[in-house]
């Protein structure tokens, strides 16, 4: 029998063939830290009286509250970059954009690899096969001061997209149509593997980091993409990384791409996801375009795209935040950003943003979000009873000129002025 | 005695601690009094050292925020029995040294305010007269959890439980 795309990595590293469900301790090629963990993971590394194994491999993004909203998180931050020149570890200060996609900008997440992050969303790496996975503060700690980490071989869950997408249809749509199929622990322990056949390979890297940043929304511990199209011209991918015809997987499921609508997942999980046209008038305060999930450059095209010669409907808020400074800049370049700000959107620094709910962008009680990110827990971006809609970048846009949730084709016989 | 706190199924690690009341956004000392904040206001106030949570399924979804649980083990909690896991909750129980038990079948019996006592290295937990026998955890983390916790185990031996030293 052969091996899925997970075991082939870990055996690799490994040096031997190891199967799902033994336990290996693996050399990890980048621990990645975020600000509101740092401190936790100071003091753990001061417990253990130890200092990074390997420094060049630690990295600490400061994203998840950038730039600091109170004295608190200013002097956790101060303390960031005084201990990463200390230690000799990079640390991508504030305005450089959301930790997954700084890493894979960075090229410190490459196929065939093993990166740990502090947090959930380090599925995300799986866009380019690389074995991303998110520990708390004690296991990233553990794996700086040792350069390793142990994990259990994951049995695989194998979802093969097929076709190509409709028009209006998004990588979105079909990461929030794989959580509905999977449920919100339908993968839990599990790698999902990911297949593109039948004209789905031409996924771009950036459609390829959504649905594997959406893996951990069915509980998985790693979502790796099988290498092709636009992975093969941006990296060197070693001919071992490939899954074996026969290997075993615990599950199927296939998704036909050019079937897929566009989706929504409503309050308060994820895996509650249903059909745009469900919530079709719904009745918006708040739009939030950015994240790990849809804060990059093709993301903020599609806004533009709906929101060119129109403008936010009148008491919305439309909150647009790109991924990094990368994206950021190329916005700048291309025009986009000034469609943007033309039509009325407000431009936060790169980074988290009110994803989890800190600042830039905070909801009151009873509000309603339409959010591009990928988690719409209760109290999640605020207030306890706010409602988090989560959307594809064009249907959020839509949103934002309407003034209620909708999709762009509905919104055509708005005109454009 | 110790008392029940039970909750449903699926309850995010947003629930447990929400973001905005992180150690990194309200300091060290306080994070710990906004445990279920949202969902369970009167919790950090009522909750005793040695009480127990009681959980559906898919218990500690979502964010990797280690401070959760760590807020909770502030708070005295020293296991926590669900009808299952998610991932990255269940490594963070274990390396506080919170022993996560799994019995679908205790937490349908057991009751939100019952009054139990928990043995907590054979597994033991009793309500009254009735006993309820909970399956240990792994090899691995047993071991580990003798040191108390995976952290104070690799600083006293180096390695990680199973390795060969
Ligand atoms: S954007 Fe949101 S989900 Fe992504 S890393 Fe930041 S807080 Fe987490």
């Amino acid at each position: 029998m052969g091996l899925t795309l997970a075991e082939k990595i870990l055996s690799q590293r490994a040096g031997r063939e190891v199967r799902s469900g033994e336990l290996v301790v693996v050399e990890v090629d980048q621990v990645m830290v975020v600000d509101s963990i740092a401190g936790s993971f100071f003091k753990r590394l001061d417990y253990l009286g130890a200092t990074p194994r390997y420094p060049e491999k630690v990295a600490i993004v400061i994203d998840h509250v950038a730039p600091a909203a109170n004295v608190e998180v200013a002097k956790a931050q101060k303390e960031i970059r005084e201990w990463g020149s200390r230690m000799g570890c990079r640390v991508y200060d504030v305005g450089r954009g959301i930790c997954h996609q700084v890493l894979i900008e960075e090229g410190l997440a490459l196929p065939g690899g093993i990166v740990l992050g502090s947090d959930s969303h380090s599925t995300t790496y799986g866009a380019v096969a690389c074995f991303g996975t998110g520990m708390g503060a004690t296991d990233i700690a553990l794996a700086a001061a040792s350069g390793r980490t142990w994990l259990r071989v994951p049995e695989s869950v194998k979802v093969t997209f097929r076709g190509t997408f409709a028009p209006g249809v998004t990588a979105k749509d079909a990461a929030l149509e794989m959580v509905r199929r999977l449920t919100a622990d339908g993968a839990t322990y599990r790698s999902i593997e990911i297949h593109l056949e039948d004209g789905a390979e031409s996924l771009t890297r950036s459609q390829r980091l959504t649905l594997a940043n959406l893996s951990v929304e069915a509980g998985a511990k790693c979502g790796l993409v099988v290498p092709s199209g636009e992975v093969l011209k941006l990296y060197d991918v070693p001919g071992w990384l490939y899954p074996d015809p026969d290997a075993a997987y615990v599950r199927e499921v296939e998704i036909d791409l050019s079937a897929l609508t566009p989706r929504v997942s409503v309050p308060f999980y994820v895996d509650n996801v249903q059909t745009v046209d469900s919530v079709m008038g719904k009745k918006v305060d708040q739009v939030f375009v950015g994240t790990c999930t849809n804060g990059r450059l093709d993301d903020l095209h599609q806004v533009a795209a709906v929101l060119k010669g129109r403008k936010v409907a009148p008491g919305v808020r439309l909150l647009v935040i790109p991924a990094s400074s990368q994206v950021l800049e190329e916005a700048t370049a291309d025009g986009t950003l000034l469609t943007l700000l033309q039509a009325g959107a407000t431009i936060g620094t790169p980074g988290c943003g009110p994803c989890m709910g800190r600042h830039q962008g905070v909801l009151a009680p009873g509000e309603v979000c339409v959010s591009t990110s990928n988690r719409n827990f209760k109290g999640r971006m605020g207030a306890a009873d706010a409602e988090i809609y989560l959307v594809s970048p064009r249907v959020a846009a839509a949103s934002a000129v309407a003034g209620f949730i909708t999709t762009p084709e509905a919104l055509e016989e708005v005109p454009r002025g | 005695m110790a008392r029940v706190w039970k909750f449903g199924d699926a309850i995010n690690t947003d629930d447990i601690l929400p973001g905005k009341y992180a150690p990194f956004m309200v300091g060290e000392d306080k994070f710990h009094t906004y445990a279920f904040a949202h969902l369970r206001p009167e919790f950090a106030q009522g909750f005793r050292p040695g009480d127990i949570l009681v959980c559906g399924r898919n218990t500690g979804l979502g964010s990797s925020r280690e401070y959760a649980p760590e807020a909770l083990r502030k708070l005295g909690l020293q296991a926590i029995v669900a009808k299952s896991y998610a991932r990255i909750f269940y490594r963070n129980l274990v390396n506080l040294g919170i022993l996560p038990f799994e019995a679908p079948e205790v937490v349908e019996a057991l009751e939100d305010g019952d009054e139990v006592e928990l043995w907590l290295e054979q597994g033991v937990l009793r309500r009254g007269k009735e006993t309820f026998q909970l399956r240990p955890p792994p090899d691995f983390l047993l071991e580990a959890l003798k040191e108390g916790s995976l952290l104070a185990y690799y600083r006293k031996y180096g390695r990680f439980p199973g390795e060969k030293g």
